[in-house]
């Protein structure tokens, strides 16, 4: 299904009665995203008092049935049952925000999608006709609408506040779409790749983690995928991995070595990336 | 209304988790017959792309496998990758990452006690439900928690799927400035961890006793985290020599553990020599209590645990709680101790070149025991990868638990499949599983048939 985007600039109904309701779920993931709102330890609180928590199976055993104002999705769609799952969550939802790089391009587990899934299968499990999968791991957007991208492996925790404070006051979220290059400059970081002939990804990723990696002294490793890509959440510039590659063969990375840094978390937007640009 | 019959009860999801399983229990007359947890997380087959990868990606892939727990991930990875190259990391990188190590204990753990665990003993559905009565405690525990991030965060970069660790090491190792600010936001930390102590003290615990053997890594001289060596004590540890204590090397780890596959998961279930095990709070408590610094036994004893230092153990799992919050103020006086000791490295990694050959690597997750095993060709090209995360281990102890408790409350005239069912979601809640290690969506099923 392709994905017409929609803009969430609708607030929550204000006929509705009480608070607007809020909704976690979670597809195929490691449940670090989910966690990161619980991770904001100091807006916690407040939070839940301006939403009305209907489903967060993490956080409370109170749930209520939708429809819910602002759903957020973690995961992505690998098994039939999740991807009717992932419909009946939309229907029951007026705005569905993905997050991380499992629901928004399918995460590490869509390193399958290069490989022979049964083969997988054998390899892991001692009996795998217990096991119902699909061949591929794909991102919510793959299925259903989705109002909003959040990227990150995992996503940002003041990026989400961020998305879920504007969706709550009918804005679009503030949350840019250049490459990391952009936040390495803001932060006042030394070029890792200039200075030390690093090889980093920043040029072509997304940004939002705030260049954690290269003010650690490396490289970055393209956990927030490509830099503004088209898609639901906008997308304006354009990246050239192609003419990146050059740099990390000068800066020492084989063809091998080149392939695994772009299969790691956001493998298929990358792959997608180097088949529209080359 | 009589407790014969034939009854199927479809109960809602098991909330307050770490990921999503399901739960089902047969009832035959007044007889629970079986105890599953169900565990269907969609699989994503770590152990199957990891092959090919290069002997430096596993920390960073294996991080993805939980949210919850990706320092022990990385740390177990790092372990496993640096045995088979045969390179050790020395003792300033070893206490820099017992350090980072205790942030996601303080944090995790914390997460566990008053955000999952806490509401079952205090009657409601959440921590957030909570705070409308009891605002201060859960504000303690939000700031607790986030100190345990904080160390996350400084030495990681960030609290989930830290970016600082790096197969040898660290890629940057912090200055002793760096530190001291963590130092004084761990000080207060430790009057929130002893008040946490003291506050789940209060609380009401069922009897309960769990029968499997406890099994954790020992490491003399320390309440072993980053590495150590696996140690079984024996249920029944008066008719062992040793008082019941049997360690073996690391390396023979999967001649011990055996992992079996039901047709009702997508885990792994686990056995040691045969017989139920359970890794975690209660197993390092018992194994590694007398390495407990002071304050954190001392907490203990003024909990009602007994003395570690003399060998208490507890086997009751409704009192992990207790256990867990002592972990967390030993967890927090460590990290003071480190900071308070901190020389940073020379180098802040140790260059790891490729050897050919197979390594195996363990440490202890905030739940339990977690098993690495990689081996590698001569470039270090991964060519077999192995996980046991300690959720799997727990399984078969879990299940006895649940068929025990509900075995219990049946006798005691339990008619109510809704109140056996909060029992039941109480039961595995104890074990603080981490279905995302493993599972996806958890219903709870209660079948009843009746002699005709």
């Amino acid at each position: 299904m392709t994905t017409s985007p929609t803009t969430p600039t609708t607030p929550a109904d204000p006929a509705a009665p009480g608070r607007p309701t809020l909704a976690v779920f979670k597809l195929a993931s490691c449940d670090g995203c989910q966690l990161t709102l619980l991770d904001c330890e100091d807006e916690l609180l407040a939070l839940s008092g301006e939403v009305e928590i209907a489903h967060f199976l993490e956080a409370t055993s109170a749930v209520r049935p939708g429809p819910y104002d602002l759903t957020l999705v973690e995961g992505s769609v690998t098994t039939p049952a999740d991807a009717e799952r992932i419909r009946q969550i939309r229907a029951a939802s007026r705005h569905l925000v993905t997050i991380g790089a499992c629901a928004t391009a399918g995460g590490i587990q869509a390193l399958r999608n290069f490989a022979d899934v049964e083969e997988f299968t054998r390899a892991v499990y001692a009996r795998p006709d217990y096991i119902d999968t699909l061949a591929t791991s794909t991102p919510v957007s793959a299925h259903v609408d989705v109002d909003f991208e959040l990227r990150g492996c995992p996503v940002d925790r003041r990026q989400l506040l961020e998305v879920v404070t504007a969706f709550l006051a009918g804005r679009k979220p503030d949350i840019s779409d250049h490459s990391v290059c952009f936040e390495c400059k803001r932060r006042g970081t030394v070029c890792v790749t200039v200075a030390h002939g690093t090889p980093c990804l920043g040029p072509v990723t997304h940004a939002g983690c705030g260049a954690l990696c290269p003010a650690y002294g490396r490289g970055c490793y393209g956990c927030f995928g490509p830099a503004g890509r088209p898609g639901p959440s906008g997308g304006s510039l354009s990246v050239n991995l192609p003419a990146l590659i050059p740099v990390l063969h000068r800066d020492g990375m084989d063809d091998r070595d080149v392939e695994r840094l772009l299969r790691t978390f956001n493998s298929a937007a990358f792959h997608a990336e180097s088949e529209e640009d080359s | 209304m009589t407790h014969r019959g034939s009854r199927v009860l479809h109960v809602g999801s098991l909330s307050r988790v770490e990921g999503e399983g399901a739960l089902h229990l047969s009832v035959h007359d007044d007889t629970v017959t079986e105890a599953r947890l169900q565990i269907y997380e969609p699989p994503r087959f770590f152990e199957a792309f990891l092959r090919g990868r290069a002997h430096t990606e596993p920390p960073d892939i294996t991080a993805r496998v939980c949210g919850i727990c990706p320092v022990a991930y990385q740390l177990s990875a790092c372990a496993a990758v640096e045995d088979a190259c045969r390179v050790t990391a020395g003792p300033a990188i070893a206490a820099l990452r017992r350090l980072l190590y205790c942030g996601e204990w303080i944090e995790s753990q914390t997460l566990h006690i008053y955000l999952l665990h806490a509401p079952d003993f205090l009657g409601c559905d959440g921590a957030l439900e909570l705070a409308r009565t009891a605002r201060a405690d859960v504000e303690r525990g939000l700031r607790l928690k986030k100190a345990g991030n904080e160390i996350l965060e400084l030495l990681g970069g960030r609290a989930i799927h830290p970016v600082n660790v790096r197969l040898g090491g660290f890629h940057r190792a912090p200055t002793p400035a760096e530190l001291r600010p963590l130092h004084a936001q761990l000080t207060r930390a430790l009057d929130d961890a002893q008040e946490t102590v003291a506050w789940v003290s209060g609380f009401g615990f069922p009897d309960a006793e769990t029968d499997a053997d406890l099994f954790a890594l020992a490491a003399p001289g320390t309440y072993a985290i980053e590495s150590g060596t696996p140690t079984v004590l024996h249920a029944d540890a008066k008719h062992h020599p040793d008082g019941g204590l049997d360690s073996f090397p690391l390396h023979t780890f999967l001649d011990r553990v055996h992992e079996e596959h039901l047709p009702h998961s997508t885990a792994l279930y686990s056995t040691l020599d045969g017989r139920r095990h359970l890794t975690g709070s209660l197993a390092r408590f018992a194994i590694s209590g007398r390495w407990l610094t002071r304050t954190a036994r001392d907490a203990a004893v003024a909990a009602g645990l007994g003395d570690p230092w003399e060998g208490a153990a507890c086997r009751n799992p409704y009192r992990s709680i207790l256990v867990r919050a002592v972990e967390v103020v030993y967890a927090v006086t460590e990290a003071l101790r480190l900071i308070e000791t901190y020389e940073p490295p020379a180098r802040p990694y140790v260059e790891v070149p490729p050897v050919a050959g197979t390594g195996h690597g363990a440490t202890e997750a905030p739940r339990g025991l977690l098993y690495h095993r990689y081996a590698l060709d001569a470039d270090g090209t991964v060519t077999d990868a192995r996980m046991v995360p300690p959720t799997a281990q727990n399984q078969g102890a879990i299940e006895d638990d649940l068929r025990r408790i509900a075995q219990a409350a049946l006798d005691a005239g339990e008619t109510d499949d809704a109140a056996l069912a909060a029992l039941c979601e109480r039961a595995i809640r104890n074990h603080d599983p981490c279905i995302s290690c493993s599972t996806h969506f958890l219903d709870l099923t209660v079948e009843r048939t009746r002699t005709l």
